[in-house]
C-alpha cells in the first residue's frame, strides 16, 4: 500500500496538530534568562561624561590593543578611533545638533555616549554562537569570548542588537573583539595599573562606575530621583569606594537604559538626552534570544518531532523505493 | 606700519644709546625683553622693532596707580620681573606719579602730588587699579587721605586715558569678595560702572600687564580684551588647553591624593580639583618668576584654583571638581552617526548590472525562441502539436 | 518512450567553449580565494561589522542551497509522495543539488574567519544546541554527505558494481528519507536565523513564519530549478524537453506557491507590518520587486495552457528563482540594519568568486553528465 497524497496530508496535519499540542510539554516557551547573583556592570552617566577619552585610552592600554588611525587625522599619530573595531572595545562618541552650543542639550546642543559591551543579561550573540566561543559567566554574568572556541562566523556580529562585537576583517587570522569588562585583571598576572575595568578606574568624573549591577542600579535610580540642578555627591571609579566628589544633577530622562531592554543588562546607561539619538535604540522587554530558541526548542526539541517525522518519511520511502526497484530496468 | 620698524636700524639709534645710558641695560638685554614682550602678546614679526622705538623714544606717559582693598601682591609680582631689573625699566618708561608701596613719600605730600600729576596730564595719563573696592555703608571700610576707596576711584578715573584693574580683586572683588562679603567688595569696573581693561590673576603674571602697557605705548591703543575686559593674548585660553600635563588628563592618569605615587609621578590634577579646565589664564605658557614654564602651581604639583576667574577662585571649594568649560568637541570626534562599511563601487555596481542584464536577457531571448528551438518529446497519441 | 528510458552518459567532448570559459572564471575566483587566505576577508570582501554577512554567505551559501533544492523537492514528489512518473527527473536533479550544496558548504568554509576550527560545530562540549547556526551547519553537513550517498549508485553504475549497487539500494530507502528530512530543517532554519536579530530586521521580513517562508521558497525553487536546468538541458544538449512532466511539476510548483503567497501577506496584513512595503525608500521597492517575481508565476502558471508552453514555464521558473534570491537577499541584507550609517556593496572580487563557484558548479554538471549515467538515455539524435 503506498500512501497517497490526501492520506499524506491528513496525517502531516493530524501529526502538526499534535505536535502543536505536545510541544509546551516538549518544551516551556523560554523566558528571559535572569541576572546572575553577583552580577557586575558598569554605570555609564553621561551627564557627567566630559568626553575626555581618557577610558578609549585606559581600554586600550589595559587590554594591549593597537592605535587606530581614522582618515580625519592624517598624521596618524595618536589613536582615534571613529567606532568600536577590531582595535577598539571602546569608544566615546559625540552626539551633535546644530551649533552644539550647550552639553546635554538636544537641540543645538552636544552629548556623549559610551558604546561597550552591555554584557546583555539574556545575551543574543551567546545564543546566536553555534560554538560556545561567546559564553555568560554563571557568577559574574560577563559576557565572555574565546578565540580557541571560535569559527568566525560572525553569527554573533549580527545578531548583537546593540551593534557591538567586532571582527578583524584585516587578518588572515582574525578574531572576534568586544569588552570583556576587564576579566584578564583578575588573574594573577595583573601587569597594569588596574585593578578593575580600566574605564571606569581612570574616569576623572565618574560618568563610568564599575560595581555590582544591582548597587548600580540603586545608584542610577537615586539620580533620576534627584532634582535637576541640585546638588549630591558622585562616586568614582568603583560604587562603594572612598573617592567622590560634588556635582550638580543634571537634567535626566526619568529612564535608566539597560534595565528592562531585552531582559536586561549589566552596563547600564543614564542621559539628558534621549537615547536613540545617542545610538541606544529603544527594545523590547522580550530577549531575542528567547523567541528564537523557543522556536528552535519546539521545532526540535529533544529531536522528538524531526525522529517522528522521519520515521514517517522512512515508511514511506521504503515502500515507493520497493516499488520504483522492481519497475527499474537494471 | 610695522615694516618701517627693523630691528638692525636700531644698532646705532640714539635714542637706543640714550636707553642704554639711563637705565645702565645693555642694548642685547633690552631688545631681547622687546622681543619677549611682543611674543606674549602675539604680535607680528617686526614688532619688538616699534615696542623698541617706541620704549626709547616717547615721552614717557604718566601712570597713578591706585591701592585698595589688596594685599599688594600684585605690586610684589611686578617688582619680581627680572628682565632686566624692571624696576628700573618701568619707572623710566613709564613717569609713575603716584604709588604708594613705592612711593618715599607720604601722606599730604603724596596726595598733592597725585593731584598735580593728574591736572598736568589730564586725560592722558593711565590709571592702574589695585584691590577691591568696598560699597558697604558707603564705602567706609577702606579710606585713604580722608577719601574713601569709591571717592578716590571715581576722581582719578576721571580724567585717565585708560583704566586697567591689575589682579583678580580689582577685576572682579577677588578674595576680599569672598562670600559672606562683608565689605561689599566690588571691582573697579563695577564701581566705575564702565568696562575696564583688567589683568586677573592673584597675583597676574607681571608680563601679562607690562605687556599692556608697551602695546598702549607702542600702538596707542590697548591689546584686544574679551567681554570681561581681558587681554585675549594671556586670557584667550583656558589653562587646560596649554597645560604640561594634558596627555595624562587625556590618559586618565590622575592623581588621587597628595603624595602618592600618581602625585609623585607628575600626574594630572583633575581629580584634586584643579581648575584648569574652567580658567582662562596663561600661566602655564610662560610660568612665573623667570624660572621657566613648570613654575606655576600645577607644575609644582598643586591643582589650579581658578584665582583668575569669578566664580571659581575664592568661591569654589580647591578640592571640587571643576567643571569643564565649553570646549566645543573638535570637528574629528566620532560622531553617533559615522559613515562605515564599504559602499558601491564603479567596478562592482557595473559587473553586478551586467550579470543582472546579462541574466535577464538571457531569459527574454530564451523565452521567445523556445518555440523554435526547443525538441518537444513526443505527445501521447492524439494531441496536437504544442504551442510555443 | 523516453520516460521510461534508463539513464546513460551523455558523452561527447569537454573542451566546448563554454567549458573553457568556466575553467577561466573559476582561475579567477581561485585568485581571490587565495588572497583571501593570505590577505583575510577585508582583502576581497566589502563586509563589515554593520553587514558581517555579504553575498557569499547570502547568496553562495542560502540562495545557493536554495537552488539546490532540486534533489529534495523531486525526492519529495517521487518517494514520498509515491508519483513515480517524475522518477526520470530524480538523478538531473540530484546532480545539481549535489553539486549546489557541497559548493554552499565550500562557501560557508570560505566565508568562516577562522575556518580551522569548523570541526567544533560537530564536537561536544563546544556544540551549541541552542544556536540555529549550529542546527543550519549539522544538518546542511549531513545532507551533504547523505546525498554523495544517494549519488553512488550512479558511480557504481558506471562502473559495474551491480552487487555493491544491490546492497546500497537495501538502504537507499533511509537514506532517502533523510534526505526529505534533513533539507525540511534547515531550509526553514536558515529562515530562523533571522529571529535573534529582532528588531534589526524589517517588519516586512522578521516573523515567527519564518521557517515555512524560506522551506516553502525553498521547495517551490526546486521545481523551478528543474524546469529551468532541463529547459537548459534540452536546448544545450539538444535532447527532447519533457513537456508533459514539467508541466504536471509546475502545477505542484504553482499550488505550493500560491499557499505561500497567502501566508505571506496573511502574515503581514495580520502583524500590521504591510504599511512598511509604501514608504518611499529601497527597502519597499525591494519588497515589491521581490513579490513581483513570486506574483508573475503564480498567475501564470495558473492557466493550464500556459503550463503546456515551455516559453512560459521556463519564464516562471526564472521569475520564481529571481523571487526566491530576492527574498533571502532582502531579508539578510536589504531589510537589516544594526546602525545608522552603515553601508554594504559587494566588492568586485567578492562578486568575481561568486561568480567562480557558480562556474564550478555548472562546469561540474556538464562534465558530470556527460561522464556519468545521470539524464535518461536519449533514442533520437546523438547529443553534441
Amino acid at each position: 500500500m503506498s500512501i497517497d497524497r490526501r492520506q499524506f496530508l491528513k496525517g502531516a496535519l493530524a501529526g502538526g496538530v499534535a505536535m502543536t499540542a505536545a510541544s509546551p510539554t516538549i518544551s516551556e516557551a523560554r523566558e528571559n534568562l535572569t541576572m546572575p547573583p553577583k552580577a557586575m556592570g558598569l554605570l555609564y552617566d553621561s551627564t557627567l561624561c566630559i568626553g575626555c577619552k581618557a577610558c578609549v585610552a585606559a581600554c586600550k592600554e589595559s587590554n594591549g590593543m593597537p592605535p587606530e588611525f581614522s582618515s580625519s587625522v592624517p598624521d596618524q599619530l595618536w589613536d582615534t578611533p571613529l567606532d568600536l573595531s577590531g582595535k577598539t572595545k571602546n569608544v566615546i562618541k559625540m552626539y551633535r545638533n546644530g551649533s552644539a552650543d550647550h552639553k546635554d542639550v538636544e537641540e543645538n546642543g552636544y552629548a556623549f555616549m559610551k558604546h561597550s559591551c552591555l554584557h546583555c543579561v539574556d545575551p543574543s550573540c551567546v545564543s546566536a554562537c553555534p560554538v560556545s566561543a561567546m559564553t555568560k559567566d554563571p557568577e559574574n554574568g560577563i559576557v565572555k569570548y574565546d578565540e580557541h572556541d571560535c569559527i568566525g562566523c560572525r553569527y554573533c556580529v549580527a545578531a548583537c542588537p546593540y551593534d557591538i562585537p567586532r571582527f578583524q576583517y584585516d587578518r588572515p587570522f582574525p578574531k572576534i573583539v568586544k569588552c570583556e569588562l576587564c576579566r584578564h585583571l583578575q588573574t594573577g598576572e595583573n601587569n597594569t595599573r588596574f585593578q578593575y575595568s580600566a574605564c571606569a578606574s581612570v574616569c576623572p568624573t565618574g560618568a563610568t562606575l564599575y560595581g555590582p549591577t544591582e548597587e548600580l542600579k540603586a545608584e542610577a535610580n537615586r539620580r533620576l530621583a534627584l532634582k535637576a540642578g541640585s546638588e549630591t555627591s558622585y562616586p568614582r571609579g568603583k560604587i562603594g569606594g572612598k573617592d567622590s566628589y560634588q556635582g550638580k544633577v543634571g537634567n535626566y530622562i526619568q529612564h535608566l537604559y539597560g534595565d528592562k531592554e531585552l531582559g536586561g543588562t549589566q552596563v547600564l546607561k543614564l542621559s539628558a538626552v534621549s537615547f536613540e539619538k545617542l545610538g541606544m535604540r529603544t527594545l523590547p522587554e522580550r530577549s531575542f534570544a528567547s523567541v528564537s530558541e523557543t522556536m528552535q526548542h519546539s521545532l526540535y526539541g529533544y529531536l522528538i518531532t524531526p525522529l517522528v517525522v522521519l520515521g514517517g518519511l522512512a515508511i514511506a520511502a521504503k515502500r515507493n523505493v520497493r516499488d520504483d526497484d522492481s519497475s527499474d530496468q537494471a | 606700519m610695522l615694516n618701517k620698524y627693523d630691528v638692525s636700524k636700531l644698532e646705532h639709534s640714539p635714542e637706543i644709546d640714550a636707553l642704554e645710558r639711563r637705565l645702565g641695560v645693555d642694548r642685547r638685554e633690552f631688545l631681547k625683553l622687546c622681543a619677549a614682550m611682543a611674543g606674549s602678546m602675539g604680535l607680528p614679526a617686526g614688532a619688538e622693532a616699534a615696542i623698541a622705538s617706541a620704549v626709547a623714544g616717547s615721552k614717557r606717559p604718566s601712570v597713578i596707580w591706585l591701592h585698595f582693598q589688596e594685599c599688594t601682591g600684585c605690586t610684589e609680582s611686578l617688582l619680581r620681573a627680572e628682565h632686566p631689573t624692571l624696576d628700573k625699566l618701568i619707572l623710566d618708561v613709564i613717569s609713575l606719579d603716584y604709588h604708594e608701596t613705592l612711593f618715599a613719600a607720604a601722606g599730604h605730600q603724596a596726595e598733592a602730588a597725585r593731584k598735580a600729576a593728574m591736572e598736568a596730564n589730564k586725560g592722558k595719563y593711565l590709571l592702574v587699579v589695585e584691590g577691591a573696592i568696598p560699597t558697604k555703608d558707603g564705602g567706609i571700610y577702606c579710606k585713604v587721605g580722608g577719601q574713601t576707596a569709591i571717592e578716590m576711584l571715581k576722581e582719578c578715573a576721571a580724567g585717565a586715558a585708560a583704566v586697567v584693574a591689575i589682579g583678580s580683586c580689582a577685576s572682579w572683588g577677588g578674595m576680599p569678595s569672598t562670600g559672606p562679603n562683608p565689605t561689599g567688595s566690588s571691582s573697579a569696573g563695577e564701581v566705575l560702572g564702565k568696562k575696564v581693561v583688567t589683568i586677573p590673576g592673584c597675583p597676574p603674571n607681571p608680563y601679562n600687564f607690562l605687556s599692556t602697557v608697551v602695546h598702549y605705548l607702542t600702538f596707542n591703543k590697548l591689546p584686544d580684551v574679551d567681554d570681561l575686559g581681558r587681554p585675549k593674548f594671556a586670557y584667550g585660553r583656558l589653562v587646560h588647553e596649554n597645560c604640561e600635563r594634558r596627555a595624562h588628563f587625556d590618559a586618565g592618569r590622575f592623581a588621587i591624593e597628595f603624595g602618592d605615587e600618581g602625585h609623585r609621578k607628575g600626574y594630572c590634577l583633575y581629580k584634586l580639583g584643579c581648575k584648569g579646565p574652567e580658567t582662562y589664564a596663561n600661566c602655564p605658557t610662560i610660568g612665573f618668576n623667570d624660572v621657566g614654564e613648570v613654575s606655576w602651581p600645577v607644575g609644582c604639583g598643586h591643582p589650579c584654583i581658578g584665582c583668575t576667574e569669578k566664580g571659581i577662585g575664592f568661591t569654589k571649594p580647591i578640592h571640587a571638581l571643576a567643571e569643564l568649560k565649553t570646549v566645543k568637541p573638535p570637528v574629528g570626534y566620532p560622531r553617533v552617526d559615522e559613515e562605515r562599511g564599504t559602499g558601491a563601487t564603479l567596478a562592482a555596481a557595473a559587473a553586478l548590472a551586467a550579470i543582472a542584464g546579462a541574466a535577464a536577457g538571457a531569459t527574454a531571448k530564451m523565452v521567445k525562441n523556445l518555440g523554435s528551438n526547443l525538441q518537444v518529446e513526443d505527445q501521447p497519441a492524439g494531441k496536437e502539436k504544442v504551442k510555443s | 518512450m523516453s520516460k521510461h528510458a534508463p539513464p546513460a552518459p551523455l558523452g561527447g567532448s569537454y573542451v566546448t567553449p563554454m567549458n573553457v570559459l568556466m575553467v577561466m572564471l573559476m582561475g579567477i575566483a581561485g585568485v581571490v580565494l587565495i588572497v583571501r587566505l593570505i590577505y583575510g576577508l577585508g582583502a576581497v570582501t566589502n563586509i563589515s561589522d554593520g553587514y558581517p554577512f555579504g553575498i557569499w554567505i547570502v547568496y553562495d551559501v542560502m540562495v545557493g542551497s536554495a537552488f539546490a533544492c532540486g534533489g529534495y523537492s523531486v525526492a519529495l514528489l517521487v518517494y514520498i509522495f509515491n508519483r513515480g512518473e517524475y522518477h526520470p527527473l530524480v538523478r538531473p536533479a540530484l546532480l545539481g543539488s549535489l553539486f549546489g550544496y557541497t559548493l554552499a558548504g565550500a562557501s560557508v568554509i570560505i566565508d568562516l574567519g577562522r575556518y580551522w576550527n569548523t570541526w567544533h560545530i560537530f564536537t561536544p562540549p563546544w556544540a551549541q544546541i541552542n544556536s540555529v547556526m549550529f542546527e543550519v551547519a549539522v544538518c546542511i553537513s549531513l545532507y551533504i554527505a547523505i546525498m554523495w550517498i544517494e549519488f553512488t549508485p550512479v558511480f557504481l553504475e558506471k562502473f559495474m558494481k551491480k552487487d555493491m549497487k544491490q546492497k546500497l539500494s537495501k538502504w537507499m530507502f533511509l537514506f532517502i528519507a533523510l534526505g526529505a528530512l534533513l533539507p525540511s530543517m534547515h531550509q526553514s532554519s536558515l529562515g530562523s536565523l533571522l529571529i535573534v536579530f529582532g528588531t534589526q530586521i524589517n517588519p516586512l521580513w522578521q516573523t515567527l513564519l519564518l521557517p515555512p517562508i524560506y522551506l516553502l521558497t525553498a521547495i517551490t525553487v526546486g521545481y523551478a530549478i528543474v524546469i529551468f536546468e532541463s529547459t537548459i538541458s534540452a536546448l544545450g544538449f539538444k535532447r527532447p524537453f519533457e513537456l508533459d512532466l514539467l508541466s504536471r511539476l509546475s502545477k505542484v510548483m504553482w499550488g505550493i506557491l500560491v499557499v505561500y503567497l497567502v501566508m505571506r501577506f496573511g502574515d503581514l496584513i495580520w502583524r500590521g507590518a504591510l504599511s512598511e512595503a509604501f514608504n518611499p525608500n529601497l527597502v519597499s521597492l525591494m519588497f515589491w520587486l521581490e513579490n513581483a517575481f513570486f506574483l508573475v508565476p503564480a498567475v501564470i502558471l495558473a492557466s493550464e495552457s500556459n503550463r503546456h508552453r515551455p516559453s512560459h514555464l521556463f519564464l516562471s521558473a526564472v521569475c520564481m528563482m529571481a523571487g526566491t534570491f530576492l527574498l533571502r537577499i532582502n531579508s539578510f541584507l536589504v531589510g537589516y540594519d544594526t546602525g545608522t550609517g552603515w553601508h554594504y556593496f559587494p566588492a568586485l572580487s567578492e562578486i568575481l568568486l561568486t561568480v567562480g563557484i557558480i562556474a564550478v558548479e555548472i562546469l561540474g554538471y556538464i562534465v558530470l553528465v556527460r561522464w556519468l549515467p545521470v539524464l535518461p538515455k536519449v533514442d533520437a539524435a546523438v547529443a553534441k
